[in-house]
């Protein structure tokens, strides 16, 4: 019995839809629920105070400016390394084991627990070369541990980029580097934008790996080498110790609402970047 | 390009200011190790520091044995660890008791059971009580949430109740924290922790008939409690001093006392 | 002089390819130097093969982590790959593209919120909720699956978006063009053409189920057990690790860093049949 397409598709579309439904469901709940918890505590107090009381009180502001830190930092120090190795596989190396084997490579380190970013950063950043618990230890491991997200999302979003872009470039005479610059990587944006997302995200939400390298300290760092402590790291230690629940609702509502920001002003300047180009 | 080169601008000229401004010329001591004195540390040293403005002290945390190492490494002068026995790596260093921690067993409010004896709770512990019934309870299946294998908690606790072979059923938590929030959460678990997180959600259970308060504690009536150490490595020397010596002062004492944990009286 | 340039350049790429490539093999390095020599004095069979895990009397077994960490992440990747791609897909492909813009940034939310807060919500809401209804200790494979799988979500889906917006309208004009509804363009045509971006975004996400700990600690139940039911607690190897790395010294120590190679085998094995199952499609082609 032959079933019509459009009914095939109606169920598609059902099926497709409700699973949608579902995912926006819990996203939307999970977020209700903290921001329902968490809000009341929020106030200009708890932003712009430094903690009291063991973090029974007080704000929150060191941790705020530590996140804000030591994510622009991982990020400063991923995005180049990642998007530079992403051009270099795809834009000026052949297909060969070498890059399969490192692409695999990458892919494999993409599920290394976080806890053993968190120890190596330990044993070789703060340890071994001295660095001492801070901001810059810190940064290096959150951004070896973003690194394959970022070169492999970019990957992608050059290899989308169709090769008669590429040959049109050629066919005006530019070199390589400047095809890459000025055709592959801006068609390739959005693409290379949902992995800093994702890479920024990841980091500002990073506990087990921050931890370990970039300390807990409830002070506002003054140099590279100060020890910070994040607000995710201080959500953990607030509800871990028992000390206080409202505060670590609260300090969550935080978060979301900052990643919340990062992610809509991210999005408008890139729509804005992209619209000027097309203009 | 231009967002690379935004960030990497970002970057460069985020380092370039905080590396600029390089460390002041204070004294500075790192204190690191037990999660669970870890909040008292940093009050007192909020403390210490208001009095000291000369004394930079930064506290982390990260367990009793990451305090050990860093002070035999060098990268924290001053360790802490509430264990009851101290590991041989911890031989080689100095200790000074600075405070005393009580364990409390707890149950859900809802549960019937007010007092279990030592006996009670190792049967609990290994299994041969399955059911509440047997204790003075409801007959609902008995859940039991334990700590960790290296926690500082449960070996102080194994070795006070004595001769404990955990089941293999029991739910594992890594911190007092979410012990008590599982115990909170459901009606037929039981669960021990530290005595500074219980909040009103859990009910404490006597045991061997004695309440688990400061007075009995210090009665010596109540048995399950540790000490919290203070390790440095070699001679104790200026600000790792002064610190310790606040620590231990009538009013480093007193904010202990303040907060919930048991000063070494 | 342009030859110059760009030669200047593609050394300079291939310096930043291979720090970020070494620094990335410094990391497998680490793992191995420190565990593989303890797999070796002990017998690596006795090591995965035991279920004794009880490092006070010195019995190293992590078979059950072994198991648990399968499970866990097989249901993981049952809820977040179906949901993530059948999303992707009516967002990108049955919705009107405003829409999808608004909607992507916010899943991407989702990444954000700390491992410590599912894990939270996990134990306080989903966990007495399965327990009540479903019967078992609550925190369990199927909490951890439900949870983990919520992480993985908006990795999975973000990165499919990508890949089929990145599909030329021409293969879907040509298709409808051939008289095929919207639903058979989609999946005689838009999918297979999307399935390298498709496989990426899952091969991140299993990586991200394989590798979470925070939460995957706070609503597994961390029993060192073999599992019979998706409602027994089980230990899975990261919660191994991180539940006893903090205090663990010598031997110890070096058992758990063996956990850590451990877990990278199995990362690699099942990235492997990833790769494989997408290649025997294409053959079959």
């Amino acid at each position: 019995m032959r079933i019509s397409p459009r009914y095939t598709q109606a169920a598609a579309v059902a099926i497709l839809g409700g699973a949608t439904f579902v995912t926006l469901a819990v996203l939307v709940f999970i977020v209700v629920f903290v921001l329902v918890k968490g809000l009341p505590v929020v106030n200009l107090d708890f932003l712009l105070k430094n903690p009291e009381e063991m973090g029974r009180a007080g704000g929150i502001f060191p941790c705020i400016v530590g996140t804000i830190v030591l994510t622009l930092v991982a990020i400063a120090i991923a995005l180049p390394l990642g998007v530079g190795t992403a051009i270099y596989l795809s834009e000026y190396s052949v297909e060969t084991r070498f890059t399969r084997i490192i692409r695999f490579g990458t892919d494999c380190l993409a599920g290394i627990p976080s806890i053993i970013f968190g120890l190596f950063g330990f044993i070789f950043f703060v340890t071994t070369l001295k660095m001492g618990w801070g901001i810059l230890p810190g940064a290096l491991s959150l951004a070896i541990m973003v690194l394959p997200t970022i070169i492999r999302t970019s990957e992608e979003a050059m290899k989308a980029v169709p090769w008669s872009y590429r040959e049109v470039s050629c066919s005006l005479g530019a070199t390589r580097w400047a095809t890459v610059l000025k055709v592959v990587l801006p068609n390739a944006l959005p693409g290379i934008m949902t992995g800093v997302m994702l890479s920024v995200g990841r980091s500002i939400e990073e506990t087990a790996v921050v931890i370990f390298t970039a300390g807990q300290v409830l002070q506002l760092p003054t140099s590279l080498f100060d020890s910070v402590r994040t607000m995710a790291v201080h959500f953990y230690i607030l509800v871990r110790e028992g000390i206080s629940t409202e505060n670590a609702y609260g300090t969550a509502a935080v978060l979301i609402i900052s990643v919340l920001l990062v992610n809509t002003l991210s999005y408008w300047m890139m729509n804005r970047f992209i619209a000027r180009r097309t203009k | 390009m231009k967002l690379m080169k935004i960030c990497v601008l970002m970057g460069i000229s985020l380092a370039t200011l905080f590396g600029g401004c390089g460390r002041k010329s204070t004294d500075s001591i790192t204190v690191a190790g037990s999660t669970a004195f870890q909040p008292f540390a940093e009050k007192l040293a909020e403390q210490f520091m208001a009095k000291r403005s000369d004394i930079r002290i930064a506290v982390q945390g990260g367990g009793s044995a990451l305090g050990i190492e860093s002070v035999r490494s060098g990268a924290a002068q001053i360790g802490m660890a509430d264990l009851v026995v101290l590991p041989p790596e911890a031989r080689a260093l100095a200790s000074v008791i600075v405070a005393r921690d009580s364990i409390a067993v707890i149950v859900h409010p809802e549960n019937k059971v007010s007092n279990l004896s030592t006996t009670q709770i190792r049967q609990i512990l290994n299994g041969s009580i399955k059911s509440w019934k047997e204790a003075g309870g409801n007959d609902h299946p008995v859940r039991v949430v334990s700590r960790e294998s290296g926690s500082g908690t449960r070996s102080s606790f194994e070795q006070i109740i004595g001769d404990v072979n955990l089941l293999t059923d029991a739910v594992i938590q890594n911190s007092s924290g979410t012990v008590r929030e599982t115990v909170a959460n459901d009606k037929d678990t039981i669960g021990y922790l530290s005595h500074g997180v219980l909040n009103q959600k859990v009910k404490i259970v006597q045991v061997d008939g004695v309440d688990c308060t400061k007075e009995e504690i210090v009665a010596g009536r109540y048995k399950l409690v540790r000490p919290v150490y203070f390790l440095t490595k070699g001679e104790q020397s200026g600000a790792m001093k002064a610190f310790i010596e606040y620590v231990l002062s009538p009013e480093g004492q007193d904010t202990i006392k303040k907060n919930g944990l048991l000063p070494v009286k | 002089m342009k030859q110059i340039g760009d030669k200047v350049v593609k050394l300079g790429l291939m310096v930043i390819a291979v720090s970020a490539i070494s620094s990335l093999l410094l990391i497998a390095l680490f793992i191995f130097k420190e565990g593989v020599p303890f797999m070796v004095r002990l017998g690596a069979g006795d090591f995965l093969a035991s279920s004794d895990w009880r490092p006070e009397k010195g019995h190293y077994g992590i078979f059950p982590m072994i198991v648990a960490s399968i499970w866990v992440t097989l249901g993981a990747m049952m809820i977040g790959a179906p949901l993530g791609i059948a999303g992707a897909v009516f967002l990108s492909e049955f919705v009107p593209k405003s829409v999808m813009r608004v909607i992507k940034p916010t899943i991407e939310l989702l990444v954000g919120i700390p491992s410590v807060v599912y894990g939270f919500i996990g134990v306080i809401v989903l966990a007495p909720w399965i327990r009540l209804h479903l019967g078992g200790a609550g925190l369990s494979i199927l909490t951890a699956s439900v949870i983990l799988g919520v992480m993985i979500l908006p990795t999975v889906m973000s990165i499919s978006i990508d890949a089929f917006t990145s599909v030329p309208n021409s293969y879907r004009d040509g298709a409808l063009a051939l008289g095929a509804t919207r639903w058979q363009a989609v999946h005689m045509v838009v999918l297979k053409a999307a399935r390298s971006g498709m496989v990426a975004g899952t091969i991140l996400g299993m990586g991200r189920a394989v590798g979470e700990t925070m939460a995957v600690i706070m609503v597994s139940g961390n029993a060192v057990k073999v599992p019979h039911s998706a409602l027994d607690s089980v230990r899975t190897l990261t919660a191994n690790i991180a539940l006893e790395m903090g205090y663990a010294t010598g031997m110890h120590r070096e058992a758990l860093f063996a956990t850590g190679v451990v877990l990278f085998l199995v990362i690699i094995i099942l990235n492997a049949i990833a790769i494989m199952a997408m290649k025997k499609r294409f053959a079959k082609k």
